[in-house]
């Protein structure tokens, strides 16, 4: 599966947030990089067809997503199952998702609702949550955001081994980030 | 602290029986037939206990209720039901702004006598209750759904949720709340309005038809104790169904 992009343009109210973005996306883990308001987060938004480009064109990510935001937006009232039954419904499978949150450190959560979590637990919740609901493509918004070295290293084996072949579009600004997951960089300017 | 407090409120409650006693006494020893004016709050308190261990009171209590909580229930179904289109849909909300603008500025002795004319009498407590509780709950339903988080809705979205899922892990957590302070309020609102259209519509066997005659035949321990009857059965009522609530809220949450 390959995303390509050709000169997507969007603005916001006459102001250019994406000027001519082309790229390609292949299979694996690709790194969308860029300072600071240079239009990442609006990029992934557009892929996840939650916004619509003003020109330009976007092949193949026509498919069903999963992601995680740059805001958590977890249910604040269930706990760790209650969020991933919420995306998951039927397919939720206990076992498969004690194993990823222990992968993930979260095995200490247990009942918690997700209220009394830490930034870096709900972090880590949701990129659980895209890792296991199904879906053809990942677009993680800096997803290790305010978690410390190990568990950074231990959340990049967790996408490494549990994107089972999906292509994985991550936006982030650390460059080791790109490194630990092999990534291919893409630079916007 | 709220021990104290506690304390210090049923301090105020027993000054204040003390005092409405006192007046009682003094009425009744002042005027030939003082009692009639004010009856003591023993009297008062007499009197429910010998009408709480007869039937026709308990049969009273029953038709009110039947009818009371009726127009309550049906009034929040409506509310609903009109609540989440009038969220969505600009044209719905500014279609129901008027007539819940006009029932909520409108005198309820106005809907009363208004409804005398299109409704028999044994229905009018029922029409009256939904009339008054409905801008109360829709009002509220509405600001809670137009309050739902925009990103959790978006997430929901882009995980492909199901309407059933998002309604019971995005809007029912979101709305909940507002839903349980609009219950509470038009609870103690529907028994006001609802036994004020008893009291005018006279409808044989409600609790409003009891209070009513008490009054005709100067049977003042009689209208406190109906009085009185009217406030325990509307409080327990309302402690009632928002324990349901917070049950169901537990539940929802698990």
């Amino acid at each position: 599966m390959e995303i390509r992009v050709r000169d997507l343009c969007k603005s916001y109210g006459g102001v250019p947030v994406l000027r001519n973005v082309t790229f390609t996306a292949g299979d694996g883990v690709t790194c969308v990089m860029a300072p600071s308001g240079a239009g990442k987060t609006t990029l992934l938004r557009i892929l996840l067809g939650l916004e619509t480009a003003d020109g330009g064109t976007v092949e193949g990510a026509d498919c069903r997503w999963t992601a995680v935001f740059q805001e958590d937006r977890l249910l604040e009232h269930l706990d760790a199952a209650g969020n991933l039954r919420f995306v998951l419904g039927r397919d939720y499978d206990g076992a498969r998702a004690a194993s990823l949150l222990a992968e993930l450190g979260l095995e200490e959560a247990g009942r918690k609702a997700v209220r009394e979590y830490s930034g870096g637990m709900r972090r880590r919740l949701a990129l659980a949550r895209a890792l296991l609901a199904e879906s053809a493509a990942l677009a993680l918004d800096e997803p290790f955001a305010g978690l410390d070295g190990e568990t950074r290293r231990r959340a990049w084996s967790c996408i490494l081994r549990h994107r089972a072949g999906r292509p994985v579009l991550l936006v982030t600004h650390d460059e080791e980030d790109a490194a630990g997951l092999g990534a291919a960089v893409v630079r916007l300017a | 602290m709220a021990r104290r407090r506690g304390a210090l409120r049923l301090w105020a409650v027993v000054l204040w029986l003390a005092a409405w006693q006192l007046a009682a006494v003094i009425l009744a020893a002042a005027y030939p037939h003082g009692g009639l004016l004010l009856a003591s709050p023993l009297s008062a308190l007499r009197r429910l206990g010998e009408l709480a261990v007869t039937a026709a009171f308990w049969r009273a209590v029953g038709w009110s209720a039947c009818r009371i909580l009726g127009g309550f229930l049906l009034s929040c179904l409506a509310a609903a039901v009109l609540a989440a289109p009038a969220a969505r849909y600009g044209w719905v909300r500014e279609l129901l702004a008027p007539p819940v603008a006009a029932v909520k500025a409108t005198p309820v002795a106005s809907f009363i006598i208004l409804a005398l004319v299109w409704l028999d009498s044994g229905r009018l407590s029922l029409f009256i209750a939904f009339l008054m509780v409905f801008p109360t709950v829709y009002l509220n339903l509405l600001e809670g759904i137009r309050q739902t988080d925009p990103q959790l809705l978006e997430m929901a979205r882009v995980f492909r949720a199901p309407l059933g899922r998002r309604l019971a892990g995005i809007y029912l957590p979101q709305v909940l709340p507002y839903f349980r302070s609009a219950a509470s309020l038009g609870l103690g609102l529907c028994w006001k309005a609802g036994v004020a259209a008893e009291v005018i519509g006279l409808p044989a066997g409600s609790m409003g038809e009891r209070l009513y005659t008490a009054k005709v035949y100067f049977q003042t321990p009689d209208l406190f104790a109906w009085t009185a009857a009217i406030v325990a059965v509307s409080a327990a009522f309302e402690r009632l169904f928002l324990k349901l609530m917070d049950i169901l809220a537990g539940k929802a949450a698990a």
